[in-house]
């Protein structure tokens, strides 16, 4: 692999950019690897990074349906933050926000971190007093998390507004500094790169079928459109498509896949200074470095994996932004789009060895796994080359939901679902 | 915006009148103390959550109020059918299921 530097960019300037090579490999798969995971996004691709790179295990493929990074990867809001309530999520999300931080130099990929500050506005008495609460919380985890009086608000974000005659007013708000965004694509294209040049087979364009496993139940590989691979381990890390692959090793998962939009404004100066998010009046709005204002709304009410969802909810997200953003009216929106979240009862992920042997899952990220993509790459890394958790997974178990240690992050979600 | 037939209203409607319920057919359990902890994740947890053919409950909570139950793809959001709390499954042409995997 080439380093990029501003010496191979002058270079390749020199030479009309005509010594740049492709990033990843594209090979056509082998008959069998140490290690298969289902799903190029980034949680996927991370995890394969980090086993070549940390576990010296680099016969490991990455097998996709579609395109890598297409996914969920490729159509999140890209918030970055670790201000969630319980032990547990704060030990995933700061591992995140430690990984994220040293990221680009790590890559040699420039994922445009940038820590901007995500802020999270109260608008009742309620959302006051559970904010302080989290506060507390992070605080005894040691994550970075402040509460703001409305005009503090407002001088960290002067486009809010903070009127009293708002139909909702600002009561306040948490911020949370070490939070911000990252460019998602160069997250899923760094960590591609990353993980082929240590010998990792990225298969595109190759849907996973079937899963195969010997007479003693345990896992010998995958079925695919281009074939069978056989791998002892397999790791499924396919977000809205979870519980279909699951099933195909007999586990009902205890997950529920719902569309989640997001659409993004024409683009304008610089003008959002961090990201804002309120779960009261239910939304959540960055400014992208091209100028475009991201904005996230809520689930829809129904079940799907057609990666579309009802245009009254994207209506209904810009009423919220709107009143909290007036100078924001006259924007026009130029595109939105779906994607498929897997979602839990308890809203905390499942990064854990499954009841077959051999076969891992990481996923029920629900409406916001891109913020946890190198941590839970890292942790579930290690999950399956030990074939056995991460201090920091142990928690997040496929068992929790029968003997009831629960990590019930409902109220940690920036949008009701 | 789905347009979703009430077996009640007799009427096609839009869906803002309505709240998704989840999964249909859950029988809640006649004694809870009695089940084990598995029988009760089974029935408070796991969900079929099909890439196909989904039951699910609805209530047309805008409208007369009343659940009922509805037969929807979830690859295409369209509804084959909305029917009565009370009345059986339908069949409904259900699509191609996942290609088998060795055992």
């Amino acid at each position: 692999m080439r380093n990029y530097s501003v010496f191979s960019l002058a270079r390749e300037a020199l030479r009309g950019h005509k010594g740049w090579a492709e990033q990843w490999r594209s090979p056509e798969p082998k008959k069998s690897y140490d290690v298969i995971i289902v799903g190029a996004g980034g949680h996927g691709l991370a995890t394969a990074y980090y086993l070549a790179k940390e576990h010296g295990i680099t016969n490991v493929a990455v097998i996709e349906k579609g395109w890598l990074g297409g996914g969920n990867t490729g159509r999140n809001t890209t918030i970055i933050r670790s201000n969630y309530l319980y032990d547990e999520s704060a030990g995933i999300y700061n591992h995140a926000i430690k990984l994220w931080e040293g990221l680009s130099q790590e890559l040699n990929y420039n994922i445009m971190f940038s820590q901007r500050g995500v802020m999270m506005l109260a608008h009742n008495v309620h959302d006051v007093q559970v904010f302080k609460r989290h506060i507390h919380a992070n605080r005894l985890n040691g994550v970075d998390n402040a509460w703001l009086t409305p005009e503090q608000a407002k001088e960290f974000c002067p486009p809010l507004n903070i009127s009293k005659q708002a139909r909702y007013p600002v009561m306040g708000a948490a911020l949370q500094r070490k939070g911000g965004t990252a460019r998602h694509d160069a997250v899923a294209w760094g960590y591609a790169r990353g993980a082929s040049d240590r010998g990792v087979d990225i298969i595109q364009q190759c849907e996973v079928t079937g899963i195969n496993r010997d007479a003693a139940g345990n896992v010998t590989g995958v079925e695919t459109t281009k074939g069978t691979i056989n791998a002892k381990k397999v790791g499924v890390v396919a977000a809205g498509h979870s519980s279909v692959l699951m099933q195909m090793a007999d586990i009902q998962m205890p997950l529920e896949s719902f569309p989640l939009q997001a659409l993004v404004s024409e683009p304008v100066k610089p003008i959002m200074p961090c990201v804002v998010m309120s779960n009261t009046v239910h939304a959540y709005i960055s400014q992208s470095d091209k100028g475009e204002l991201v904005i996230g709304a809520g689930t829809d009410q129904y079940t799907s994996y057609s990666q579309t969802g009802g245009l009254h909810i994207l209506t209904h997200t810009l009423d919220a932004i709107v009143e909290m953003f007036p100078i924001f009216s006259r924007m026009k929106m130029l595109r939105s789009w779906g994607g498929i979240v897997d979602v839990t009862p308890d809203r905390s992920p499942i990064l854990a060895k499954t009841p077959v042997s051999g076969l891992y899952v990481n996923c029920g990220w629900g409406t916001g796994g891109f913020k946890a993509t190198p941590g839970s790459g890292h942790v579930f890394a290690h999950t399956i080359a030990r074939d056995e958790p991460h201090e920091i997974n142990a928690g997040f178990t496929l068992e929790r939901f029968r003997n009831g240690r629960l990590i019930d992050e409902a109220a940690a979600a920036a949008v009701a679902h | 915006m789905l347009l979703i037939h009430c077996p009640y209203c007799e009427e096609e409607r839009p869906e803002v009148e309505f709240a998704g319920a989840g999964e249909a057919h859950i029988d809640r359990p006649k004694d809870m103390n009695a089940m084990s902890d598995a029988e009760f994740e089974k029935f408070f947890f796991i969900r079929d959550n099909p890439k196909g053919v989904n039951y699910e409950r609805w209530r047309h909570i805008h409208g007369c109020g009343r659940f009922f139950n509805a037969a929807r793809d979830t690859v295409s959001d369209k509804f084959l059918t909305t029917y009565k709390s009370g009345e059986k499954k339908p069949e409904v042409a259900t699509q191609k299921p996942v290609q088998g995997a060795k055992k």
